[in-house]
């Protein structure tokens, strides 16, 4: 009760107060504006890294995204989606003695070159394998084709493929087929499906299970990629995790879908170069920031050290002058925020059109781009603070 | 008006600088001051008047003596102590010192803020009456820029006084104005002690206020000393302005 008047009171107190680094701040317009326009531009900088940075770690999660599986099985040494390694299939068949397990299914994935069918050169494709009675991916293009994968050496093919495969792909929309080779063997793309290109490969073809054996002839047909598990109505997803990892032996990572989405994000972001770009970017912005706004702040203080050597004079605690500069930080960030979020969604609309990246402003990354330019503000105040201990009060008096 | 000292020295002796560099500039200042006088501190500029000034507002540490202000002992306070100290004067520069961003009504209230004593309104309402009191009612919502050197200082005045605090120091107030405007700012500063019963303290090398001085202080090379004749005291006031 004592704890809550006293902190009345102390409202009170700071609602009374002279809003001194708002009226300094206002009294020097023009200094408002740069301090402004700079915490915007930085912000506009941190924006955008963060947004191209995310931009590309959905754009090449897009197939671990799709999975629709309850649960996910890898190997404890996968890196990622094109580097999963293998671990025994019976691990499959073993899961589903666990209770609650309804399906447990294998996925393949491989890194193929084929021979482009219009430039008769050779790329580098991801073929995927999965089981044609219970689709992988959550796409719908794909899974409404799946029967044309049947056949031996068919294949989906994604159209948005690096490289030029106008000719195939008006081939495929016209007659249903297209024919050209994986190493000797002649194979027919007998679908299109549109995803995109990723870091490691051009683009991606998928087929069934059968058929990706037939093109991975030297690995052990005993041995998959990856294991997806559906659990059965009315059991607990992270309940029959639990259970998995109980019962299966500890050459195997049991992981919820979120989970494996993480897994592939975290790896992107620490063991690709894009992550560490993007971070240095931001900082980049970041530092930016702090620079030009203890430049604001510092020269505020300077220009105002005979005023506050007066409130010092006068009885002001040295509180009171932090105080004001820390006003002044805070005043700044949120005025400098608000117009960068504007332009960030203004130039995030305007990438995606011309990118067709997928970016978006959420909600996360303004909260997180917000508290770093408090932080940002927070930092330069205190660094422009250090000055106000050269305004001694016995000076003023000489 | 009691005949108590408000403020009294006892061999009040202070340094600058430390080692061989440490130079002696207060030499056994005794003095006593009561409450209600006006007391103007005269003598060349280097003579230490503001050095006395600065320990007795508590704007730096007494460091060997005794210096009791208001009954408290300045010598050996505390930081904390000291800036508590300051609460108790009013203080009058030769720059007028008023916070640019601030209107007059803005800069002589935070002469209140500083207590915590009263709510915004209250403060307000007691900056506007003091600046009624200095002939400043009608430019309460101006900023320093659209004021006159005169008027700017008697802003200044209204902060200082309008805490009404029981001592005022001023250093050379009137350095800065014409005439007309020094003694305007003057008879003010008179009056309104008078009123409140306040102590006031001024350094001035302006022999045109001299007259207002209860008691007229002379002050030599750090020590206290009995003025020269007055005609003297004019010439070296003439030289020595700084």
């Amino acid at each position: 009760m004592l704890g809550f008047l006293n902190a009345s009171k102390r409202f009170r107190a700071l609602r009374d107060r002279t809003p001194l680094g708002l009226l300094q701040l206002k009294h020097d317009r023009l200094r408002l504006l740069t301090a402004i326009a700079g915490i915007t531009f930085a912000d506009v900088l941190i924006f955008m890294q963060l947004g191209f940075a995310d931009a590309l770690f959905t754009s090449n999660t897009q197939y671990p995204r799709a999975i629709q599986a309850d649960l996910v099985l890898i190997s404890p040494q996968a890196k990622n989606f094109s580097n999963l390694r293998t671990f025994p299939k019976r691990r499959l068949y073993q899961a589903l003695d666990v209770p609650g397990v309804a399906t447990a299914d294998a996925v393949n994935i491989g890194s193929k070159v084929w021979r482009n069918p219009q430039t008769r050169e050779k790329s580098s494709l991801m073929m995927v394998g999965q089981n044609p009675d219970r689709a992988a991916f959550n796409l719908p293009e794909i899974n409404q084709q799946i029967e044309r994968t049947r056949l031996p050496d068919s294949f989906l093919f994604d159209q948005a493929a690096r490289g030029d495969y106008e000719e195939m792909i008006a081939e495929v929309q016209q007659t249903g087929t297209a024919q050209t080779e994986i190493g000797v063997r002649t194979v027919t793309v007998t679908g299109l499906f549109t995803v995109g290109a990723s870091f490691g490969d051009d683009g991606a073809l998928i087929t069934t299970n059968q058929n990706f054996f037939r093109h991975f002839p030297n690995r052990d047909a005993g041995t998959i990629n990856l294991g997806m598990i559906n659990v059965e109505p009315g059991h607990d997803i992270l309940s029959v995790q639990a259970d998995l990892i109980k019962h299966l032996p500890g050459d195997i990572q049991v992981l919820t879908q979120e989970g494996y989405v993480d897994f592939e994000l975290n790896e992107i972001q620490s063991n690709s170069p894009i992550g560490f770009v993007f971070s240095l970017g931001s900082a980049m912005g970041f530092i930016v920031g702090i620079v030009i706004v203890y430049q604001v702040l510092s020269t505020d203080v300077n220009s105002h050290l005979s005023e506050y050597a007066t409130f010092k004079a006068m009885g002001y605690r040295n509180s009171y002058l932090l105080g004001i500069v820390f006003e002044e930080a805070i005043i700044l960030s949120i005025c400098g925020f608000i117009p960068s979020l504007a332009v960030g969604i203004g130039i995030y609309s305007l990438t995606s059109a011309a990118t067709s990246l997928p970016m978006a402003m959420t909600v996360g990354r303004a909260i997180v781009v917000f508290v770093l330019t408090v932080v940002m503000c927070g930092a330069s105040g205190a660094i422009a603070t250090q000055k106000l201990q050269s305004a001694d009060p016995a000076d003023i008096f000489s | 008006m009691t005949q108590q000292p408000v403020i009294q020295s006892q061999n009040l002796n202070h340094y600058f600088g430390s080692g061989k560099l440490r130079k002696q500039v207060l030499f056994d200042i005794n003095i006593k001051i009561s409450a209600g006088e006006i007391v103007i501190m005269t003598g060349p500029s280097g003579s230490g008047k503001t050095t006395l000034l600065t320990l007795m507002g508590g704007l730096r540490s007494a460091q060997s003596g005794s210096l009791v202000v208001l009954g408290k002992e300045l010598s050996g306070i505390s930081n904390t102590g000291l800036v508590k100290a300051r609460r108790s004067n009013g203080y009058i520069f030769q720059a007028h010192n008023l916070h640019g961003s601030l209107t007059a009504l803005e800069n002589v209230q935070m002469g209140l803020e500083v207590h915590g004593l009263f709510d915004k309104k209250a403060r307000h309402q007691k900056a506007a009456e003091m600046l009624e009191q200095v002939g400043l009612g009608d430019r309460i919502h101006y900023l320093p820029s659209g004021l006159s050197g005169g008027q700017k200082q008697r802003v200044a005045i209204a902060r200082a006084l309008v805490s009404r605090p029981k001592i005022v120091l001023a250093d050379e107030p009137t350095a800065a104005l014409d005439k007309k405007s020094g003694r305007d700012v003057v008879n003010i500063m008179h009056d309104l002690a008078k009123d409140q019963g306040c102590t006031i303290l001024l350094v001035t090398h302006d022999n045109r206020i001299l007259d207002i001085a209860d008691r007229i202080v002379y002050m030599e090379d750090g020590r206290l000393s009995k003025p020269p004749a007055a005609s003297a005291a004019a010439k070296v006031d003439k030289v020595a302005t700084p």
